[in-house]
């Protein structure tokens, strides 16, 4: 074979194989999305007006009861079980679903504060050590230690961060299994990528603006404040968005620390307000894994898993959808 | 950066003690530099360099690159202070007859007295109208009214006003190169500084600009000190009224403008002003 001819082979044999290893992630997402989407939207809507299964938005998880009543096949959730035992008389065998019934409103509820929370403190801690990194640090051994303790951070499996927030926050701290407990483990199972990312954005901004502010008689903390941090902004918000989807769907750092997996009160009905931060809350993830694990999988258990799991995806869509919106706000008031 | 530019690339000359013919000492020196030696971390870049800056003069810095003549320029308002490991091993820079690297010297304010013009022009990204006013927002000032007298007159000063005045809250990137070192000269004339450095400030710019730039350096004497780092002969020799030589990090002669140019008593003068070398 000549040598024109091999070259001619190798050239379109690395072009296919790299242009298959790119389809290849496209396929998988498709294939997950519409596997998702379409098991989810069985759940979260119906076909009848108003399309939408309000339910399953707005109701606790209830227990689901399946049942033959005169020859018709009945399944009713608990709350409509007992009305529906009033209204008929004579025994029925009921084979009972966990979880099965009702909807994932507490578990919404859950996730989305668990997610502020851990990203307020994230952001806070993340910025601030960022800006000292980047602005005011000089290049000693203590701050090379600091980055290699964030690099092996970032490197520490989600598991590890919820023993960790179990030993000291829930046990060591008396703050038992808690939202409080929960946004600091999963605020500091994020907080490397947070620094990290931030730390990049800030070192973006062309060292010129510095120099420039500096040489008029600025301070560094007008310097940072007035000419670096606005236009770090940006990217730090982007990072930020990646770190709400890890806070959202991590199951492993709440399911010690934060999460039930089924509470009657609603986070708001507590009787004090200072009780708020150390109540346990229900949260997406962790339902999902409850129910998948837990229980005997059957039609209806599958119902409530991608019904749950469409939501949560949902939920980072619209967070991640709104975090971007605030970042395109925050460029435009910078005239590039 | 700086550190990279000090590769020699011409041996080391014989050291003997100049014996600078100085120029008439018809005031008392603006900026007094005694006896400076300069290191980046062990890397000496200036060796006892002794120079008097005079008043409401341009004084321009020529030499080679990596002659020292930016890192003099930086000493003046402490922003080598930026750089890990740059300091005055000896000697001292006075500035009125204060020395500048005392601990009790308040460096904000220094560069508040001392400002600069960098070689690359770095307009913030704000509007026009924002770059001239961000140093004095940064001096507590917040009077709309003395703001905007204040952003007209630095405008004026550096003779842009009549191109930027019905635009000054569009974005300072809109405006071309030359347009944009002069809002920078702007931004810098606004806090009222006695000292203007410029660190090549018409090194990116076409001749045109350059002459605008050039021109306003010129009008500008007549109430700042000014002083210009350049690589151009012909514009030291244009737009200044005294010439300091550099090489290798000594100073090799200083004087004024039309004597160095003309008549200079050093031969390493002659040979880089005459293209010889450099």
């Amino acid at each position: 074979m000549s040598i024109r001819a091999r070259q001619r082979i190798a050239q379109t044999s690395s072009f296919w194989i790299f242009r298959l290893a790119t389809y290849a992630i496209l396929a998988a997402a498709t294939y997950i999305f519409l596997d998702i989407g379409i098991r989810g939207g069985q759940t979260l809507f119906t076909n009848h007006a108003p399309f939408v299964n309000v339910p399953f938005f707005t109701q606790r998880p209830q227990t689901l009861f399946v049942f033959e009543y005169q020859g018709q096949k009945y399944t009713l959730s608990d709350s409509e079980f007992r009305v529906w035992k009033t209204q008929h008389s004579g025994e029925v065998e009921a084979s009972t679903v966990a979880y099965s019934a009702g909807g994932v409103w507490p578990c919404i509820v859950g996730t989305a504060l668990l997610v502020i929370g851990s990203m307020i403190f994230a952001l806070t801690v993340g910025i601030c050590s960022a800006i000292y990194l980047s602005e005011y640090s000089h290049n000693s051994r203590f701050i090379r230690l600091i980055r290699i303790a964030i690099l092996n951070l970032a490197g520490v499996p989600s598991i590890v961060f919820g023993l960790f927030g179990f030993g000291l926050f829930v046990i060591f701290l008396h703050w038992n299994v808690s939202l409080l407990s929960g946004w600091f483990t999963l605020g500091l199972m994020i907080l490397p990528a947070i620094i990290t990312a931030s730390e990049e954005s800030l070192r973006a901004v062309p060292n010129g603006l510095r120099e420039g502010s500096l040489a008029l008689g600025a301070t560094k903390w007008q310097t940072v404040r007035k000419n670096v941090l606005p236009y770090a902004l940006p990217g730090i918000l982007t990072s930020s968005i990646l770190g709400i989807s890890r806070v959202a769907g991590e199951t492993a750092p709440i399911m010690f620390t934060a999460a039930y997996a089924l509470r009657d009160e609603m986070p708001w009905q507590v009787q004090r307000w200072t009780d708020f931060v150390f109540q346990g809350v229900m949260a997406l993830p962790y339902h999902i894994y409850v129910v998948s694990s837990k229980i005997p999988q059957n039609e209806y258990t599958e119902r409530m898993q991608y019904g749950a799991a469409c939501i949560l995806l949902l939920l980072v869509f619209v967070i991640a959808l709104a975090s971007i919106l605030l970042r395109e706000k925050a460029r435009k008031r910078l005239s590039w | 950066m700086v550190v990279m530019e000090q590769e020699r690339e011409h041996p080391v000359p014989p050291y003997e003690p100049q014996k600078l013919a100085a120029p008439e000492p018809r005031q008392k020196a603006m900026i007094t530099i005694n006896d400076v030696d300069f290191c980046y971390g062990a890397n000496q870049v200036l060796y006892d360099v002794n120079l008097a800056i005079p008043p409401r003069a341009v004084t321009a810095f020529i030499g080679p690159s990596g002659c020292g003549k930016t890192t003099l320029l930086r000493c003046f308002n402490r922003m080598n202070d930026l750089i890990d490991g740059a300091h005055i091993s000896a000697g001292s820079i006075e500035l009125e007859g204060r020395n500048i690297n005392e601990p009790d010297i308040d460096v904000v304010e220094l560069r508040r007295r001392v400002g600069m013009v960098f070689q690359k022009s770095n307009p913030f990204p704000k509007s026009i109208y924002e770059n001239v006013a961000y140093g004095l927002r940064v001096l507590g000032a917040t009077k709309k009214s003395q703001v905007n007298e204040a952003v007209e007159k630095s405008l004026r000063a550096a003779a842009l006003w009549d191109e930027v005045k019905d635009r000054l809250d569009s974005s300072a990137y809109g405006l071309s190169g030359g347009q944009q070192q002069r809002l920078c000269i702007a931004r810098a004339l606004a806090v009222e500084p006695e000292v203007v450095l410029m660190d090549e400030p018409c090194s990116a710019l076409d001749p045109i600009a350059t002459a605008k730039v050039e021109e306003l350096i010129y009008q500008l004497r007549e109430n700042f000190t000014i002083v210009i780092v350049t690589h151009n002969m012909q514009q030291a020799g244009r737009c200044s009224n005294y010439t300091a030589f550099f090489y290798l990090g000594r100073l090799i002669e200083f004087g004024a403008t039309s004597k160095i140019f003309s008549n200079p008593s050093e031969r390493q003068t002659e040979d880089y002003i005459t293209g010889r070398f450099g």
